[in-house]
């Protein structure tokens, strides 16, 4: 009796047969499907990185101009004593004309050619913001009265785009805002060692700046109340969100009532944050009565909104802890709450950690719910220390970004791409902490 | 362990240390038309005054009066920007919530503009030709037929051979109304079309014909070659960059800071300009307002010295800051400021 080979296989090992090559056909697809896939997400990746950092990197630096400012006594103090009630009268109106007149001085001394163009247009290369500056640095010490200070001034963003190729000759002939006589200007000062690009410290410090000045914009308030809403989200999601999960793990009994709270433990993780915004408008300041465009109501929103990540993630490494361990300790007397405390919540906690980082980065980043309570604004002034720093108003890195977005003049492109730069580092120096943590502690069974 | 103490320790203490503390900066929300006017006032005057500098939020002209209107008291915001009046419902809602006393006062005129890309064909347009490129329906024949032009040499011979296609303000912007009263609906008048909808208008008496008249005339056509946008004038910019053969319509001041990417078309042969609007030759344009919650006078520090730093004329004036970024300046500002300075309250709307 011979055995009639079965249908589309080969008698032989060494001949592949049709049905053998085919298999092999759909597995190489199926490789070469997981490799575009990969390759798809990759330069999605790659294009959106490469639009930020061609556009946003060059915010990381500052054209400044640098001469020597006379601050005359006569225009500043007018009254001649010192007496800084009376010095206040004087405006940034008043300073931006002493800075103007001792930059054209400056000009004059290094023998720079201004003809062609207005004292007023010479003086609009300097920032609004220097004279505001300048104010109060003289407020705060008073003698620098009649002294000549050798100052570093932000220049104009116009003239910051044009060494920064933002700007060019071309689009300053149809530009109302800067002159190409005024970027002529600005190359002889460049040549001249007064106009130079500098490393940009500002905008890791100061404030959001208006629509006037995008060079004096920076996302020191929007860093600090990102900081203190990430702190009190902690402060406030991590005892809640552990304390849930050790008592649905370990405490609560199985039943209808503990499954209908998983469901909705886990509904609650999708719901779009928009919604949590509503809501903390309607109970945290309406309600409740807390400060408006403070971080405390945004940290309390973003709670709602990170709770039940850290929640599902706690419940996983709680549950990953093996029951032999449980048992070991039950074993040798210690009670259910010796055992959760001392055994269990130790060697979960690498995992809760890691849980928490993530959750935390994914607020972070979190937009929506800050626009109702009125995080997305402008906030001129630092939030004072903790605690009650936290009642002040602030906004957070994200929405520093988005609202730069909107504003009209260009400059503020370049400002808003430098934010997510920002962000990006925050978020994957987040990331890798909690990768690395998690293989440090993490413990297999 | 400990760290497990830690943290509860500290819920309870932030629980505990939460202390109601005054407000002490003005917070100022609305109009994003007006939010750049607001932020450089804002910030000159945290500069120049020995009081924090307010917190300005955007969001739209209505939201901002509804949240004005929530009621008295700190956790609720002084002032809202405007770019439209107030409406008799916001001044119900607020008179329901305790606000009764409001102070209206009229910052400045803003310019709407239309747009295309800086290197695309030149436009001169009309009222008349706008509304015929992009109204639902338009006179034909003394009848209302369908819009079905596809190029506008089509609705004007002296206007380019190129397919419509515009991009105007969705309709939660303040400049949407504008645009449909100062543009559409001059060019409905204009055609004709407004007195065929007169003509078929229901309502009781002529009033109400020719408000449904008006509102039949601010239908735009919904073929895609008119189409909203609901962001903000950078998005409009970003797609006129996409698409160079459309139009967009922006606010002045937005326009003169991408002069180098637009090129702007005249109305009716007037070039919008500081100057033309202050004269009132060019038709677009309206006021801006900001609604002040008289209650808070006295209450929140600054508050009353902010409103006079706005209006005074080295901010809002014409040589001031405000108008160097687009304002218009009101001829009437010495009025505004003796309003200003008295607290006067604003009337019942006419």
């Amino acid at each position: 009796m011979t055995v009639a080979p079965m249908k589309g296989r080969s008698a032989s090992i060494l001949t592949a047969a049709p049905d053998m090559k085919r298999r092999n056909r759909a597995e190489a697809r199926f490789r070469l499907y997981g490799v575009i896939a990969i390759a798809v997400s990759l330069s999605v990746l790659a294009f959106m990185l490469v639009t930020i950092f061609s556009d946003g990197i060059s915010s990381f630096r500052q054209a400044k101009l640098a001469f020597p400012v006379t601050l005359d006594a006569g225009v500043l103090d007018p009254k001649g004593n010192g007496n800084r009630d009376e010095m206040t009268k004087v405006t940034t109106v008043g300073y931006g004309k002493v800075l103007a007149k001792s930059f054209l001085a400056a000009l004059d001394a290094k023998g720079i050619d201004t003809t062609g163009l207005k004292d007023k247009e010479v003086g609009e290369l300097i920032s609004k913001e220097a004279a505001g500056d300048l104010r109060a640095r003289v407020l705060a010490d008073p003698a620098l009265l009649g002294q000549t200070i050798d100052l570093v001034v932000l220049a104009n963003g116009r003239i910051d785009g044009y060494l920064k190729g933002r700007v060019t000759m071309d689009s300053a002939k149809l530009d109302s805002n800067v002159s190409p006589e005024q970027l002529q200007l600005a190359d002889r000062l460049s040549a001249a060692g007064l106009l130079d690009l500098h490393w940009n410290v500002a905008f890791f410090t100061k404030p959001d700046a208006s629509d006037q000045r995008p060079e004096a914009a920076g996302l020191g308030v929007a860093i600090l109340g990102s900081l203190y809403m990430m702190i009190l989200v902690a402060v406030m999601c991590v005892p809640v969100g552990v304390a849930a999960s050790i008592y649905l793990e370990e405490f609560a009994p199985k039943n209808r009532w503990t499954d209908l709270i998983e469901v909705n433990v886990s509904n609650l993780a999708a719901v779009p944050s928009i919604v949590y915004g509503i809501l903390g408008l309607a109970v945290f300041i309406n309600f409740a009565g807390l400060p408006q465009s403070s971080s405390l109501v945004g940290a309390l929103v973003i709670s709602l909104r990170t709770l039940p990540t850290v929640i599902i993630a706690t419940r996983a490494s709680i549950r990953a802890v093996p029951p032999s361990i449980r048992d070991a300790a039950l074993g040798v007397g210690a009670s259910k709450m010796q055992t959760v405390l001392h055994h269990v919540l130790p060697l979960a906690m690498p995992g809760i950690l890691t849980g928490t980082i993530l959750g935390l980065a994914v607020a972070l980043g979190d937009t929506a719910p800050l626009l109702l309570i009125g995080m997305v604004a402008f906030v001129d002034n630092y939030p004072s220390l903790p605690v009650d720093g936290f009642l002040d108003p602030a906004t957070a890195l994200p929405v520093q970004v988005y609202s730069w977005a909107t504003r009209s003049d260009p400059a503020f492109i370049e400002r808003s791409n430098g934010a997510i730069i920002v962000l990006l580092v925050v978020l994957i120096t987040m990331n890798l902490a909690a990768v690395l943590l998690r293989r440090k502690f993490e413990r297999r069974w | 362990m400990k760290s497990f103490h830690l943290t509860v320790s500290a819920l309870a203490f932030a629980a505990v240390a939460m202390p109601a503390a005054a407000r002490d900066q003005v917070q100022v929300t609305g109009s994003s038309t007006v939010l750049p006017y607001a932020t450089i006032v804002a910030e000159a005057f945290g500069e120049n005054f020995d009081f924090p500098t307010p917190v300005v939020e955007g969001g739209g002209s209505g939201a901002g009066r509804k949240k004005l209107c929530e009621g008295v008291g700190e956790n609720t915001v002084d002032i809202a920007n405007s770019s439209s009046r107030i409406s008799q419902s916001d001044i119900d809602l607020c008179t329901a919530n305790g606000v009764t006393e409001i102070m209206e006062i009229r910052i400045g005129y803003d310019g709407i503009v239309f747009a295309s890309d800086v290197n695309g064909a030149d436009f001169a347009l009309t009222p008349a030709d706008v509304y015929s490129a992009l109204a639902a329906k338009v006179a034909k024949d003394g009848a209302l037929a369908d819009n079905t032009a596809a190029q506008w040499a089509e609705v004007n011979a002296a206007l380019p051979a190129q397919d419509i296609l515009a991009f105007v303000p969705g309709t939660k912007h303040g400049t949407r109304e504008v645009f449909d009263v100062k543009v559409i609906e001059a060019g409905c008048k204009e055609t004709g079309a407004y007195d065929l909808y007169l003509a078929v208008a229901e309502g009781a008496d002529d009033k109400e014909k020719g408000d449904n008249a008006k509102k039949a005339c601010h239908e735009l056509r919904t073929d895609g070659k008119s189409v909203d946008i609901d962001g903000d004038y950078t998005e409009t910019l970003a797609r006129l960059d996409a698409d160079k053969n459309a139009v967009g319509v922006f606010g002045l001041s937005f326009y003169e800071n991408n002069m180098d990417k637009l090129k702007v078309a005249p109305i009716s042969g007037v070039a919008p300009s500081v100057e033309t609007i202050s004269t009132g030759e060019y038709p677009v344009s309206r006021p801006l307002f900001m609604y002040v919650k008289k209650a808070h006078i006295g209450v929140i520090p600054g508050l009353k010295e902010y409103l006079e730093f706005f209006v005074s004329d080295e901010m809002a004036g014409p040589d001031g800051p405000l108008a160097e970024y687009g304002l218009v300046s009101d001829p009437e500002l010495a009025a505004t400021q003796a309003a200003v300075a008295a607290e006067t309250v604003m009337g019942p709307l006419e």
